[in-house]
């Protein structure tokens, strides 16, 4: 599965701290500490804090690689900011993200045609997030043909449902699981899915519980990659032994060891 | 309307491992399973290797000592004529004469023999104990150390037995063997017992252990086959290249090695039964093959001319 680490984002303190006072160590070592951990992909974030996200996104990317080569998925509703980290990534991006508007998928859809990167594709559009699992599928099926108009490969599209969060949307839960379902009949071969985990159990008393618990519940319903903490030690072990379960992994007694070898 | 093939593609490599000093050769590095040339490449031909004991083998039938010629007597000659003759890409030493049930000669005794079979070929050499655990743990650092500097790969690492020989392999800059049971789960398990020693994933040769043709080689080409799907979709502790004891196996079942009326010439049967598990192991995945009987080594290696053929 893969786990795209959150941590890097201007959203959390002390990476809002580090931007600012343009300190490398803080963010090299959280780039190391999450590969380390598991994580297959780091997430880049400049957060709301930044002034000039344009100069940040790129300073952030240049950081995180001279400390590890870890691919990076580029995240940011400003479609020049994900160009600039784009351009300045040195292996294959994953850009965070599109929503499934006209406007906005034109425009990231050629950004990933033109760098030869991933995309996400948010099941979201001027509306708002989608309650219900039909209408989720249907932005889906909107954003996997705009896909192949464009000449993206479909291997290289991640449908994320949107999770929300337990404590305010609890019907919601079931709606995402059956739709990351959904999605796999979509087209052949299924678009991959991913999820930002950590949502779903945002203001809960329980988070790392209930993140964990989800997790195991989507990756059952076919989920093919998530943007999660990878210093959970008990939430990464989750996801490789439920994919364990599903046979996606072969069995040996150090199989916690083997996935992070 | 044409048939069209269904190609698969593959995320991953089996790792690339260079043997030998003098002239090295490398094995594994495929991309696709055996000889599938239309989904992927295989940079580097399978190999085979002959097997020399340091002491004449007590149990090996006549016909295949007597294609041997008088060179079992002499693990020295035996690698020489192995390799001028037979056209052997590396040889096997077996330091069987460590054993302590044929000889138990000393760690020094083997050592000896050791350096004077690699002063004496240009070829790699893999080196292969005695089959005793505790003498192996004997025997083994003082080998590696008198094969320092000669890349040589030493075996046989196993889940209960890795220690040693990994941190001996390790100090003399050796590769190693890791052997399991044919236990895909097991194979796995020792790859990340030696590689959490410290020791590079990318100098790891795997024995699934060898089945001979009528006694479960099925069983074998299913576990590798299924340790190589997984490795060419990105599992790195089942991606390393493959060795076979093929002799070993087939010059113990009576098919190979007895006289029984209705079966044809033994001497015949005995080489042709030896080739027949060879090339299904190298359908299986094999990279190293070891084999004993100079017959069934030519014909091999013939074979693998026209399935390297893209």
């Amino acid at each position: 599965m893969l786990i795209i680490g959150e941590l890097i984002n201007g959203m959390y303190q002390n990476v809002a701290k580090a931007i600012k006072e343009q300190d490398k160590a803080i963010i090299q070592k959280l780039a190391k500490d999450q590969t380390e951990a598991g994580a297959n992909m780091l997430d880049v974030n400049t957060g709301p804090a930044s002034a000039t996200p344009v100069e940040t996104m790129k300073w952030l990317v240049e950081t995180i690689q001279e400390a590890v080569d870890t691919p990076l998925a580029i995240d940011s509703t400003k479609a020049d900011v994900i160009e600039i980290g784009l351009k300045t990534a040195k292996s294959r991006a994953l850009i965070n993200s599109t929503s499934a508007d006209d406007e906005k998928l034109d425009r990231l859809l050629g950004l990933a045609k033109q760098y030869n990167a991933q995309i996400i594709g948010l099941t979201m559009d001027k509306k708002g997030v989608p309650r219900d699992r039909a209408t989720r599928s249907e932005l889906a099926l909107k954003i996997v043909s705009k896909c192949m108009e464009s000449g993206v490969n479909l291997e290289d599209l991640y449908i994320d449902p949107i999770v929300l969060p337990v404590n305010v949307a609890q019907n919601q839960g079931i709606e995402v699981l059956e739709a990351i379902r959904e999605f796999q009949l979509l087209c052949d071969p299924p678009p991959k899915t991913v999820v930002g985990l950590s949502n779903v159990s945002q203001g809960t008393q329980q988070r790392p519980l209930i993140n964990r618990i989800f997790m195991v519940m989507a990756i059952a319903n076919g989920l093919s990659g998530a943007i999660l903490d990878p210093l959970d030690k008990d939430l990464v072990d989750a996801a490789v032994t439920a994919e364990l379960i599903l046979n996606k992994h072969i069995y040996c007694d150090s199989f916690l060891t083997a996935y992070r070898k | 309307m044409a048939l069209e093939l269904i190609k698969d593609k593959w995320t991953n490599n089996i790792n690339e491992v260079m043997l030998g000093a003098d002239k090295p050769i490398k094995v594994g590095g495929e991309n696709t399973l055996p000889f599938l040339f239309q989904e992927g490449d295989m940079p580097n031909r399978p190999v085979v290797a002959m097997e020399v004991w340091d002491m004449e083998p007590p149990d090996w039938p006549a016909h295949l000592k007597a294609a041997l010629g008088d060179a079992v007597k002499s693990p020295v000659e035996w690698a020489k004529k192995a390799i001028s003759e037979f056209g052997a890409d590396l040889i096997v030493l077996r330091l069987q004469s460590a054993n302590p049930e044929t000889g138990n000669a000393s760690a020094d005794k083997v050592a000896e023999t050791l350096k004077s079979v690699l002063a004496a070929i240009d070829v790699p050499l893999i080196v292969i104990g005695c089959g005793d655990d505790q003498k192996d743990n004997d025997i083994m650092p003082k080998c590696c150390q008198a094969a320092k500097g000669k890349n040589c790969l030493f075996g046989l690492a196993t889940e209960d037995n890795y220690k040693t020989l990994t941190v001996s392999c390790m100090a003399d800059g050796h590769s190693i063997i890791a052997e399991s049971p044919i236990d895909i789960n097991i194979a796995k398990q020792v790859n990340i017992l030696i590689t959490d020693m410290g020791f590079d994933a990318k100098r790891i040769v795997m024995h699934p252990t060898t089945a001979s043709l009528g006694y479960g080689m099925e069983y074998v080409y299913s576990i590798m086959e299924r340790a190589r799907l997984a490795a060419l979709n990105g599992d790195k502790m089942l991606a390393m290249p493959f060795i076979l004891f093929v002799g070993q196996e087939v010059w113990r079942v009576k098919e190979a090695k007895e006289e029984e009326p209705g079966w044809g010439d033994v001497a015949k049967r005995g080489h042709l039964w030896e080739m027949t598990t060879a090339i299904n192991m190298l359908q299986a995945g094999a990279d190293i093959l070891v084999m004993r009987h100079p017959q069934a080594f030519k014909d091999t290696k013939k074979a693998i001319e026209r399935l390297m053929k893209k």
